[in-house]
């Protein structure tokens, strides 16, 4: 981790807007806004992650630190993070959702820290499993992100997960949330492709699946 | 509950213990006969009438006789008067969401609007047929008990209930940038969580835990908890007509357990995502522990894993009582079988009895 973005993650922690503002500001100015995300944003957020993980750090600081990071760039970069879909022979095409759960906060969680590491992601909130179903096919998407909050919910991503694989099985499934945290097989017995245990989880993920932004 | 004095030394075998006696001697930091144990089914109760989750809680008398009929079956040292967390936002107005294989939900948040808060009043107990329900329940359980088994009432934090009446992702930010308004909402849930609390000893419940998973180091900082979630617990409890058991629902707590010491709570809730021999060092004697079996990971326990995990967590916080074993959420998960409760129960008779064996016996 570079020294500038080690001092991006303390602002974060610490939630010093400001701070993070000159970071980022710094940065823009001898870096393209790819590069900034790349270099300075996607490891302090992976890096936060981590210590989340570790008990190191909280939930509403990685929250807030995403918050933050998302609005610095759109004023840095001139322009709304775009949720819009990429073209059909761009990269591939990432869908969020919360399968029946009224919590959104770890999708929403996720679904910063993929905008400010420069993906475009479509975000379907909370769903049910058939018109998730039903949203996924229309839209092409490639790699569905799910978050689940109870353990009925991360166990019906199976039904979703069979159901998927008869209608678009090309689709990578990623889950995560509490009850995949409490029991490390659980993201295997539901069929998933590969499960998130904190936010940062994310980018390495995708990596993995040979998703760039 | 009142602690009592230790039980007399004789020559002969004494007598088994009340699970009153048992908790109160626990809770005093003494050894009693064997380690309590706090099992929490709730919606199990409804299989073992043969009746939907949703039917089970529409009736009170269904829900006393199914903890009754449950601690017949497991042998565990409490009722539980639960019914589920979104009960409280009905109070408030809201809607819950059932399902036939788990916990009801919280429907939409009642709170769509922060500047809401400004015109939210507090529900009167008296006013709410759901929470009556849990009253009724509770009185019917009481007259069961005889006062020789805990009855433990539950109230959501004041700091934590906000998750169910605005949504996480608001609350959070309430917290951070709307600081006057967070404050308001405080003031309405401490006095909400407080009628409603003494309602529940007033109608029978010997404890209240107290679920605040908001507090835990997983959910906030250290510095946010100090300036808030600890205030309100300090507040709150303070005013509670019955000892509380802070409960932290799966969330770490254990670099923050001596902040925790001057909120009056008498016991706290661990997960099983922490060393439970560090926490019960952490506790020092002034608080005892409620946990820490992973509930999630028991839908697939085999009666030697349940024992295993038993065992584990009796040899790591039970020596000198101030410890009374639990699952790690305050709910046992509607998927767990009957079998792996079972071996638990048989577990903690065996492994739990005081004094305890040595760790190397076998």
């Amino acid at each position: 981790m570079s020294s500038s973005s080690d001092a991006l993650l303390q602002a974060l922690l610490a939630l010093n807007r400001v701070q993070a503002q000159e970071l980022l500001a710094q940065a823009r100015a001898e870096y393209s806004p790819l590069e900034v995300i790349e270099i300075l944003i996607r490891p302090a957020l992976e890096e936060l992650g981590q210590l989340w993980e570790g008990g190191d750090c909280a939930l509403s600081q990685i929250y807030m630190s995403g918050r933050i990071c998302e609005e610095l760039l759109e004023e840095l970069f001139g322009e709304a993070l775009s949720d819009d879909l990429p073209e059909t022979d761009g990269p591939p095409r990432l869908g969020i959702a919360v399968l029946e759960d009224y919590h959104l906060l770890g999708k929403q969680i996720v679904r910063t820290v993929l905008r400010a590491a420069g993906y475009r992601v479509h975000d379907y909130g909370r769903q049910d499993v058939d018109t998730l179903l039903e949203q996924v096919r229309a839209d092409g998407i490639e790699v569905l992100l799910i978050s689940t909050l109870m353990l009925p919910a991360a166990l019906r991503v199976r039904t979703l997960i069979e159901r998927l694989r008869e209608v678009a099985p090309g689709v990578r499934v990623v889950v995560g949330g509490a009850p995949y945290r409490f029991d490390d097989q659980l993201w295997r017995e539901v069929g998933a492709d590969a499960v998130g245990l904190s936010a940062g989880d994310i980018l390495p993920i995708l990596e993995r699946l040979g998703v760039k932004p | 509950m009142t602690h009592q004095s230790q039980p007399s030394t004789t020559l002969s075998p004494p007598a088994p213990m009340t699970s009153m006696q048992r908790v109160l001697t626990a809770l005093g930091q003494r050894e009693p006969d064997r380690v309590p144990l706090f099992l929490f089914p709730v919606m199990q109760g409804a299989r073992e009438l043969g009746c939907s989750i949703q039917d089970y809680f529409a009736r009170p008398e269904q829900v006393a006789e199914g903890q009754w009929r449950l601690r017949a079956k497991f042998g565990h040292d409490c009722l539980y008067n639960f019914h589920y967390a979104a009960i409280e936002i009905e109070a408030w107005g809201g809607t819950t969401l059932f399902r036939t294989d788990g916990p009801p939900n919280a429907g939409s948040p009642i709170v769509q609007d922060p500047e809401d808060i400004r015109r939210l009043s507090v529900p009167r107990i008296e006013d709410s047929p759901s929470l009556q329900r849990v009253l009724a329940a509770t009185r019917l359980m009481a007259e069961q008990a005889c006062g020789e088994v805990p009855i433990i009432g539950v109230v959501m934090s004041p700091f934590s209930l906000p998750v169910m009446q605005l949504g996480f992702e608001h609350y959070l930010i309430l917290m951070h940038e709307r600081r006057d308004l967070f404050e308001r909402l405080m003031q309405l849930n401490e006095r909400f969580c407080v009628d409603w609390a003494n309602a529940q000893v007033e109608a029978g419940a010997n404890a209240i835990c107290y679920f605040d998973p908001v507090s835990s180091v997983t959910i906030v900082s250290r510095e946010l908890f100090l300036a808030t979630g600890r205030e309100v617990a300090r507040r709150t409890i303070a005013q509670l007509k019955a000892p509380a058991a802070m409960h932290f629902a799966s969330g770490r707590i254990l670099p923050r357990v001596p902040d925790l010491f001057d909120t009056g709570a008498a016991v706290i809730g661990v997960s099983s995502h922490e060393d439970l021999g560090a926490l019960k060092r952490a506790a020092q004697g002034r608080l005892s522990l409620l946990g820490n079996l992973n509930g999630i990971e028991m839908r697939h326990w085999t009666p030697e894993q349940a024992e295993s995990a038993v065992k584990t967590a009796i040899q790591a916080a039970g020596r000198g009582g101030g410890f009374i074993l639990a699952d790690n959420h305050g709910e046992i998960p509607w998927q767990v079988p009957d079998a792996v409760l079972m071996a638990i129960a048989h577990a903690v008779k065996r492994w739990g009895c005081y004094p305890l064996a040595d760790d190397n016996t076998d």
